[in-house]
């Protein structure tokens, strides 16, 4: 008897909400970052229980998985030249005073 | 009650735990500490489901560069960076009510499916071997696209950091 699907959905699923809460309310961007980290983190832990539990179980959700973390890295590492670079420039790190586009 | 049970109640409260602590703290670099044992815990939970390669890709990646990543974030913006608190707005309350109803659909959604009662079993063989052999084989051209994205990361995230600089 082993650990059923669903608790593992349902971890990745309160992550991933805590992590929308956490990308919308939040105002220093570097928080918004871990908060997206946070909600591609739930996703990879769907993907490696269906690559276990699914309809179809096969190793390519784990895969999958791999690629996803590739590209949440890369994000991540944009996102801060972004963020740095902003810094330089303006001299603030909230998202709500980024609004260079809104002027 | 297994092992198994108890290993992921413990894991799985370490992992949301984390999250919202990251969520409650005020300073942002302890944001990042308590989102630090979130990432160990989800690679306990990998473990757990017998994907030990993709554990240790996570524990790599994201406990080690990705937390390194975002303290070197903080430290070259604002080190006393935190979080203040902000009158109560509508807005947040919207949001809270948006996410609230994203997860009770999501939760019934899930509840609602009949799963499988059969689980791969990926013990029997060498799990990096089959990985690496599905990664050359089904996966070559994803696998290249992937360098071919990491190498234009790291020049753009190089070009967009140091354009600023050479200005001053």
């Amino acid at each position: 008897m082993s650990v059923p699907i669903n608790s593992y959905l349902l971890v990745a699923l309160i992550l991933f909400c805590i992590g929308l809460y956490g990308a919308l309310t939040k105002r220093n961007a570097v928080v918004v970052l871990l908060s997206i980290e946070l909600m591609l983190n739930a996703v990879n832990l769907n993907l490696v229980a269906f690559a276990k539990y699914g309809l179809f179980p096969h190793i390519s959700g784990q895969i999958f998985s791999l690629f996803t973390i590739t590209v949440a890295a890369a994000e991540a590492a944009v996102g801060l030249a972004i963020l740095i670079s902003l810094y330089r420039n303006r001299n603030t790190v909230q998202v709500d005073e980024m609004d260079l586009m809104k002027r | 009650m297994s092992g198994q049970f108890i290993a992921f109640f413990v894991l799985a409260l370490l992992t949301i735990g984390g999250a919202v602590f990251m969520i409650s703290f005020h300073r942002v670099v302890h944001m990042v500490v308590a989102l630090a044992f979130t990432f160990l815990s989800i690679a306990g939970l990998y473990i757990l489901l017998e994907a030990e390669f993709v554990a240790m890709t996570q524990i790599l990646v994201y406990s080690g560069a990705i937390s390194v990543l975002m303290l070197f974030g903080i430290m070259l913006t604002r080190h006393d960076a935190s979080e203040v608190q902000e009158k109560k707005s509508p807005v947040k309350w919207l949001i809270r009510i948006g996410v609230s109803v994203f997860f009770i659909i999501v939760f019934l959604g899930i509840q609602s499916v009949q799963w499988s009662d059969k689980p791969a079993d990926f013990t029997a063989k060498d799990n990096v071997k089959e990985i690496g052999v599905q990664m050359f084989t089904n996966y070559v051209i994803p696998f290249e696209m992937v360098s071919v994205l990491l190498l234009v990361a790291l020049v753009g995230a190089i070009i967009l950091a140091k354009k600023e600089a050479e200005e001053e």
